[in-house]
């Protein structure tokens, strides 16, 4: 069975919409627990603590979060290469382009390829930035609030944030719609549903995760 | 009217083709987008020119036959097969460009004919199904709900022209087969090689160069059955429960 999924468009499809969907469970987590910026330093590096702690006594401390960092590295190489090895076989699949050109399809689709490329390399930048701090200009382990309102006080800080963030918008309104479909839950009378859903989870997303450098730029949170 | 048409005239698979220009006049509205065709053909011929070669032979909109991209459109402007657009969807002084379908599983075999036979053998590739011949069987013989019967004339529409792959930016043939595999996956008949249907014919589709679905639309839009894009997702249902039936 991993051999047909593998081998199948049809599978590697399927593989790729439970991990983005896998992605799309852990960045609405993600954009909630960042909203507690606007509560203070004390709540925003307690909760920073908590996601350590979380899971015990069960489990040592960082454990679970060790066990997400993995199941996100997994889903970010099972994505990332499918998405390679479908866009390789579409592109060969299609080789001569029309003389006569018209526009095709919603920018949203348009930019699965170029957004998941922009989200690849901003993942890279954000846990260098704020998980270990190599590219910080002041990092300090520990104090995730100053670390975060440190980064949004670069302009270059904002502008990465901000057109990643808008990236991730576009890729999860067709993603999320398209996941549904991979996955044979769409059909015709749900499709306005899927589409509604969808477009309410991208504009959730995209708001909440740039409310965080908007307020830092406007003072709000400091 | 008088037109002037921008064709794609390539003499064999082999050689590389190029856009031609030709003008053609008194084309009456009332002709279908093929006559036109036939009149430069004509035409070429007088001249002793080579006619251009493109596909057709019900010119009724049934057999799957007409293949052009006109104006960047499968099928050209009007949601329809090439044989039943007629010229009054143009204007006069109108520039028209015709062009084959483009996919690498469609080669180019001369002009504007490609090969489709890649659809052929995905058929094929589906199997058996029971197709009593002789008198017609009792309209009761076996029971199929309502909902069904139309879930399966629906996607039965597909004329199988290939103006799905043509649109995709993909190439991908995943509105086709859906058709096909929607169409006889819901039936009583289609029941006993349900699974091994659906993942036969999405192998052979693979193996045939077809690109994969990115849910990009286009394939629906110019589908001239309308056969809807939701039959994609049917059809991954379909695959789905096939693999975790079927041990292979
Ligand atoms: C490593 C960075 C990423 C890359 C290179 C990438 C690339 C892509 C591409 C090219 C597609 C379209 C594939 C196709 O239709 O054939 C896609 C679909 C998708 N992506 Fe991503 N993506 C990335 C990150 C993410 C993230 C962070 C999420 C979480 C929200 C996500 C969620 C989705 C979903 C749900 C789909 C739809 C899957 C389907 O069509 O069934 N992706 N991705
Ligand atoms: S699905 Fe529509 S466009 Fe594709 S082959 Fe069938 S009739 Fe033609
Ligand atoms: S010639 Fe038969 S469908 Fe157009």
């Amino acid at each position: 069975m991993t051999r047909t999924l593998w081998d199948s468009t049809v599978g590697k499809k399927t593989i790729m919409a439970v991990t983005g969907l896998f992605m799309l469970g852990y960045l609405v987590a993600h954009m909630v627990g960042n909203l507690k910026i606007f509560f203070g330093p004390g709540e925003f590096d307690g909760y920073a603590h908590w996601l350590r702690t979380m899971g015990e006594p069960i489990l040592h401390y960082e454990w679970a979060l060790w066990i997400v960092r993995v199941g996100l590295v997994a889903a970010v190489v099972l994505h990332g290469v499918s998405a390679y090895q479908l866009s390789r076989r579409d592109i060969k699949a299609r080789p001569a382009k029309y003389v006569h050109k018209r526009p095709r399809a919603s920018y949203a689709t348009r930019t699965m390829r170029w957004g998941g490329i922009i989200l690849a390399l901003f993942i890279f930048w954000h846990i260098l930035d704020l998980t270990t701090g190599t590219v910080h200009t002041s990092f300090e382990a520990g104090h995730p609030y100053q670390n975060v309102i440190d980064t949004f006080s670069t302009w270059y800080g904002n502008v990465i944030y901000i057109v990643a963030v808008l990236a991730m918008g576009l890729h999860v309104q067709h993603g999320f719609w398209s996941a549904a479909q991979t996955l044979g839950v769409g059909n015709a009378t749900r499709d306005r549903l899927l589409k509604t859903l969808a477009n309410i989870l991208a504009a959730v997303l995209t708001l909440g995760f740039i409310s965080v450098p908007v307020a830092v730029m406007t003072g709000v949170v400091s | 009217m008088k037109l002037t048409l921008r064709v794609w005239r390539q003499r064999n698979a082999e050689e590389p083709g190029a856009m031609a220009t030709y003008e053609v006049d008194n084309i009456s509205a009332d002709m279908s987008f093929l006559e036109m065709l036939d009149t430069l053909n004509e035409e070429l011929t007088l001249a002793g020119d080579e006619p251009v070669a493109f596909d057709h032979d019900c010119r009724e909109g049934i057999c799957g036959a007409c293949s052009l991209v006109i104006n960047g459109d499968a099928h050209g402007p009007e949601r329809t097969t090439t044989c039943q657009l007629h010229m009054r969807s143009f204007s006069d002084g109108d520039t028209i460009d015709v062009e084959p379908w483009r996919a690498s599983a469609f080669p180019v075999i001369k002009d504007l004919v490609v090969d489709r036979s890649s659809f052929d053998r995905i058929i094929q590739s589906g199997g058996y199904i029971s197709a009593p011949t002789g008198t017609a069987p009792d309209a009761h013989a076996t029971p199929v709900p309502k909902p069904d019967a139309d879930f399966a004339f629906e996607h039965a529409e597909c004329i199988g022209c290939g103006a799905c792959v043509a649109a995709c930016p993909n190439g991908s043939a995943m509105l086709f087969t859906s058709a096909k595999v929607n169409h006889l996956n819901v039936l009583p008949q289609g029941a006993p090689e349900r699974e091994t249907r659906v993942l036969d014919m999405v192998a052979r589709m693979d193996e045939e160069g077809f690109g994969g679905c990115t849910l990009t639309g286009e394939c629906a839009t110019a589908c001239p059955k309308g056969i809807p894009l939701p039959s994609i997702a049917a059809m991954n249902k379909e695959w789905l429960r096939a693999t975790r039936k079927v041990r292979r």
